[in-house]
């Protein structure tokens, strides 16, 4: 259970959000100009990182206020919370620990256990 | 009952002024407050208290807390029995009940140790590769295994205990009261800062506890002196809570700790405090965590190491001092390392006969040896143990000489009744795992380590792979006052103290995961709860299971209910040896949630029963109850479904009350609808995006029904929406769809469209909703209302008007999801119970009657009017309802592009249709498969649709369904079968959606 940060409220149980998935996806504002396919792209494709990513929460049982994110989702580490309208903000997370991109704290296999510097172990 | 004779003359931490009486496998035992079951027996020489999950093997008592694998027993009986429970943790109280699991007829006789007998076919993958053989068999063995192999049994009644849960913050949060962990609380506390402490036994001390008294000495006192002097100064501090019997069970996410606490389990029933839960669930937000889990001992894993009476050379040092038992007469020591040397100078001095040391290693430390020699103890340097004898206990042991990998000369056979067997030390790195920090492979302590923290903790004592008591007292401190400066504290460590009398703590160890056996198939268990072998390890990776995460599938081990905790380590060391890979590659399996098993009931708390899930009623809910009212839950909320009357069935009542509401007048609690008040200057532009139809032109004083997409063109919501002013409109949802509804159009407002002047707020339960129907309900509203002319000529349909009762203000709505004249007459709620009465007086001389939502989905249906979620599934647009209508050509809504993508103009889509049987009292059934063929062909069957709404209509007199058919707008009158599990389809034709209409027609 996370504990996130309202820009408006200030830090809140996860209990008390609601997530609102990708953000900074703007509705097109003419949407009959546009071809199935780039339609399509609006309403059913996301990016769903891992890494990094821009999300959307709503302080459903606060001020009711949406609001973006940026999380690492393989740590779910909140790196920044901003008010809609507002720029995304630069963050930088801890770089990949391997080369599939996994990260201390992932809770993957690839990093349950440190590099091995010891040498062999016993038998 | 048998004497204590295996209980020392004095010490130990139980009060011999208190005498427990207790029973264990029908039989009557004696102990002391204080103890365990497992010590408590252990003073009669009890040693075996189980039988193994797969070979009924006998187990006796292993360790000396949650670490044991398998002295599992029931306590109690009836609702209160709780099974699974391990025998090294249960405190005796006067009359508690121990009852063997897992063995029939008996513990001493169990006949399923033919499984045992059978055990070499009993392999690894056993189960997978035997039933998952030829189809059916599996059906056919299952309730064989489940009989033969399995846990405690699950009491049926529901459980009579309470259950708790707090929720708490705090500064630092301490997880073990062993040295280091008192250490850490002492210095965070000192520095002000708020803490918890959380020791999962029944009082702090840790291994202080399991020292000889006086050795060491703290501070020039005994033990038990300093920790009087460490639980009076954390007592006193108003900003500490000390929660002895609780385990931390779960690291989560953002230091979110779960900790169980067993409140009232070490009392006999009548010495409960009634006002206290029997247990707790603490949910805790820490600012800082200091992991203080100390270590477990591994045992080795040798040819006949499952016997009872073979246990840690830990757990028979906790015996001796902190219950003062001796756990045997005489016994072997076998290790291979040095603290488990101490088990044996400890035993010799409680007057055991040490028949012998034997240690793997061509070298002890040297003051070890000596201490031996002085004690008369005989040494076997550089052996192992071949065999052991003994059938329900330890009697013997052969030894035999070491020859590296293999089995040297045979030295002999010991005399023992108790072996204390140690493989060396495991930091306890569960929880660190769980916080998912990275582990290290430390090959000096032959065991993984905490190695880089991901969240806010720190490791410190043994927890850490710091062994030495000293060490630990100080690395506790040091983080404690890490803990408390990182939490915002300015800090300093508490001076640990001055220990004394400190026997000497040499901590060489020899890794050996596996002790050479001159078998070739040696009986060498790893996993003693499951009874996996070191041949199942070896056959896995024989067979391709390389992954750690496989192999502990494939054998399950430490996969019970004591996760491994003992296991775990040395069959990471026989996996890397089978693979000829090192440890570190061999990695880990996950340590997940929860570190030790826990009850349904902690976990549930007080959400059972009516709390489960707290339903909402109206404000008319009382008047429903009272009249006979059938509730369903629709939502969060309560609704009537039908009203019985005496000796009536459900049938009869719902027939009765879809009749009067087109014959008489029926009423509608409608409160539950949810309702969104609109204001703004721009509410009704706002209104035209959302909704499919146009909403620019809608008049103050008149309603809408409108239709909501979402951007993928499918209904998502339906309601009626009324314009109150230019910038004003009161809008109804679903009773389901509020919340989602609500939050829809927040979104839209607050990022897509913020320059729009529009507030919603939601107005559900401000409003209470009597919607009253039928041919004479025009005469009610009349009666009822100080101001109104509900004459429908004047009163138009879709319009509204504001009216009086007895001067209350409300709210007429000439709508209606009947197709029958209705009013919604709208009340501020808390006036709500009072109208409802008022009606009901009012409408008694017209024969009122009250109907529930079942009515009114019949009503509806035979209108021929959709519910969304019933009649729509998510994948139905407008068009497929076959309600063009509704959908407003020119100008952009939310969801209209997708209204003309190549799939949803797709002219095979399923469409919404009217159906009826052949026969008119046949009701299909909802969900029911539609079909072309009067026969179901052979598979697979074409599918053209299904019946989404099915009832049989009073009214009509026959049955009428909804069914979204596939081009079903063009198929009216054509001739389909609905599929059932028991007899030929069901012939139906395809008819228009409103009945009602259709009946009209027919009649001429």
């Amino acid at each position: 259970m996370f504990v996130i940060t309202c820009p408006y409220c200030g830090a809140r149980d996860q209990t008390e959000f609601a997530y609102a998935h990708e953000a900074h996806i703007a509705r097109p504002t003419d949407p009959e100009s546009m071809s199935d396919a780039d339609w399509a792209e609006f309403v059913f494709m996301r990016k769903n990182t891992k890494g990094i990513y821009a999300e959307r929460w709503m302080h459903a049982a606060g001020c009711r206020k949406f609001f973006n994110a940026l999380r690492n989702t393989a740590t779910d580490e909140f790196l920044a919370v901003y008010r809609i309208g507002e720029p995304m903000p630069e963050v930088s997370a801890e770089g990949p620990a391997t080369p599939c991109g996994e990260q201390p704290g992932s809770g993957n296999d690839a990093v349950k256990i440190m590099a091995d510097d010891s040498g062999g172990g016993g038998r | 009952m048998t004497a204590q004779h295996f209980r020392r003359p004095a010490g130990g931490r139980i009060d011999r002024g208190r005498k427990v009486a207790f029973s264990f496998d029908g039989r009557r035992f004696e102990g002391y407050a204080g103890d365990t079951l497992a010590s408590a027996l252990l003073a009669h020489g009890e040693q075996m208290v189980a039988r193994s999950f797969k070979y009924h093997r006998p187990r006796g008592i292993v360790g000396a807390g949650s670490e044991d694998p398998a002295g599992l027993v029931q306590i109690g009986r009836g609702a209160n029995a709780d099974p699974n429970t391990r025998v090294t943790e249960q405190e005796i109280y006067d009359g508690l009940e121990a009852i063997p699991q897992n063995c029939f007829p008996s513990l001493n006789f169990d006949i399923n140790v033919l499984n045992d007998l059978m055990s070499p076919f009993y392999s690894a993958g056993f189960y997978y590769k035997t039933f998952m053989g030829p189809p059916g068999s599996w059906r056919l063995f299952e309730p064989i295994v489940r009989h033969s192999a399995g846990m405690g049994v699950c009491p049926a009644e529901p459980d009579p205990d309470r259950y708790d849960q707090v929720n708490r913050h705090c500064d630092v949060l301490v997880i073990g009261g062993g040295p280091a962990g008192l250490m850490a609380a002492l210095s965070a506390a000192r520095a002000g800062a708020r803490i918890i402490l959380c020791e999962e036994t029944a009082e702090i001390g840790g291994r202080l506890l399991s020292y000889p008294e006086g050795a060491p000495t703290l501070n020039g006192k005994p033990a038990s002196a300093w920790l009087d002097s460490v639980r009076g100064e954390l007592a006193a501090n108003p900003d500490v809570t000390l929660l002895t019997r609780t385990t931390v069970t779960g690291y989560y996410a953002m230091n979110f700790i779960v900790a169980w606490e067993k409140v009232s389990d070490h009392l006999a029933p009548g010495e409960r405090d009634s006002h206290l839960p029997r247990q707790r669930t603490w949910r805790i937000r820490a600012k800082e965590v200091v992991l203080a889990t100390g270590a477990i001992e591994r045992p080795l894993v040798f040819n006949g190491n499952d016997r009872p009476g073979i246990m840690l050379a830990s757990a028979v040092r906790t015996y001796l001092h902190r219950y003062a038992v001796v756990p045997g007469r005489s016994a072997v020591v076998f290790t291979n390392n040095d603290s488990a040397w101490a088990a044996a100078f400890d035993l010799a001095e409680a007057g055991a006969l040490i028949t012998g040391i034997v240690d793997i290693r061509e070298a002890a430390d040297p003051g070890l040896v000596e201490r031996a020699a002085a004690l008369d103890i005989p040494v076997h340097l550089n052996a192992v143990v071949t065999a052991t004898s003994g059938r329900k206990r330890l009697s013997s042991v052969e030894i035999a000489g070491r020859n590296v990998d293999t089995v040297g000369e045979d030295i002999g056979r010991l005399t023992a009744d108790v072996m204390a067997v140690s493989g060396g030390w495991t930091p306890n790195v569960a929880l660190f795992s769980q916080s998912r920090g990275q582990l290290r492979y430390d090959n000096a302590l032959s065991a993984f380590r905490p190695g880089r923290s991901v969240q806010k903790e720190r490791s410190a004592g043994a927890a850490n792979g710091t062994y030495g008591l000293g060490a630990c007292l100080g690395e506790g401190a040091a983080a404690g006052a890490a803990a408390a400066e990182a939490a915002g504290f300015a800090a300093k460590p508490a001076a640990p103290p001055a220990l004394a009398a400190m026997e000497p703590e040499p901590a060489g160890i020899e890794a050996l995961w596996q002790v050479p056996s001159k078998l070739k198939k040696p009986k060498a268990f790893v996993d003693l709860q499951d009874d996996v072998k070191v041949s199942d390890l070896k056959l896995a990776v024989q067979e391709g299971y390389r992954s750690v995460e496989h192999a502990k599938r494939y054998t399950t081990t430490g996969m019970g209910t004591d996760q491994g905790k003992i296991a775990n380590m040395n069959a990471f060391g026989i996996l890397a040896g089978a693979l000829d890979k090192p440890i570190p590659a061999v990695g880990t399996t996950t340590f997940r949630q929860p570190y030790k098993p826990m009850t349904i009931g902690a976990l549930a708390g007080a959400h059972v029963g009516e709390t489960f899930h707290p339903r909402r009623g109206t404000p008319m809910h009382h008047w429903h109850r009272e009249h006979g009212a059938v509730f369903e839950p629709v939502g969060d909320w309560l609704r009537a479904r039908v009203y019985k009357r005496p000796g009536e069935d459900f049938d009869a009542a719902l027939m009765r009350e879809c009749k009067s509401a087109r014959t008489d007048i029926g009423v509608l609690d409608a409160s539950t609808l949810g309702k969104i008040d609109i204001r703004g200057k721009d509410a009704r532009t706002f209104l035209n995006r959302v909704y499919t139809n146009a909403w620019l032109k809608l008049a103050p004083g008149k309603c809408r029904y409108g239709l909501m997409l979402g951007e993928d063109g499918m209904v998502m919501d339906d309601g009626v929406t009324a314009c109150i002013a230019d910038d004003h409109f009161h809008m109804t949802t679903t009773t389901g769809g509020a919340a989602r509804v609500l939050t829809w159009l927040e979104d839209y407002l607050q990022t897509e469209w913020p320059d729009l002047d529009v507030y919603l707020t939601s107005v559900t339960e401000q409003w209470a909703v009597a919607s009253i129907c039928g041919p004479k309900s025009a005469e009610l509203v009349a009666a009822l209302c100080d101001d109104l002319d509900p004459d429908p000529e004047s009163f138009e349909f879709m319009t509204w008007r504001d009216a009086h009762i007895d001067g209350v203000p409300v709210r007429v709505f000439r709508i209606s999801f009947t197709g029958e004249l209705s009013y919604e007459i709208n009340i501020s709620a808390s006036y709500g119970a009072w109208l409802w009465e008022k009606v009901m007086a009012a409408g008694a001389p017209h024969g009122i009657t009250p109907y529930g939502t079942e009515a009114m989905h019949v009503l509806r249906a035979e209108k021929g009017f959709i519910i969304v979620g019933q009649d729509t599934d998510g994948t139905v647009t407008p068009f497929d309802l076959r309600m063009d209508w509704i959908v407003k050509k020119n100008t952009d809504f939310i969801g209209r592009r997708s209204l003309t993508r190549s799939d949803t103009q797709r002219p095979d889509r399923r469409q919404l249709v009217g159906l009826v049987t052949e026969n008119p009292s046949v009701v299909l059934m909802e969900g029911a498969q539609i079909i072309g063929t009067p026969s179901e062909p052979t598979p697979p069957v074409k599918m053209l649709g299904y019946v989404t709404s099915s009832y049989f209509s009073p009214n009509l007199n026959r049955s009428i369904a909804l069914a979204l058919v596939e081009s079903g707008g063009e198929r009216m009158d054509e001739r389909l079968y609905v599929s059932q599990k028991d007899g030929a389809p069901i012939p139906v034709t395809v008819t228009e959606t409103d009945f009602l209409k259709t009946a009209e027609q027919a009649d001429g």
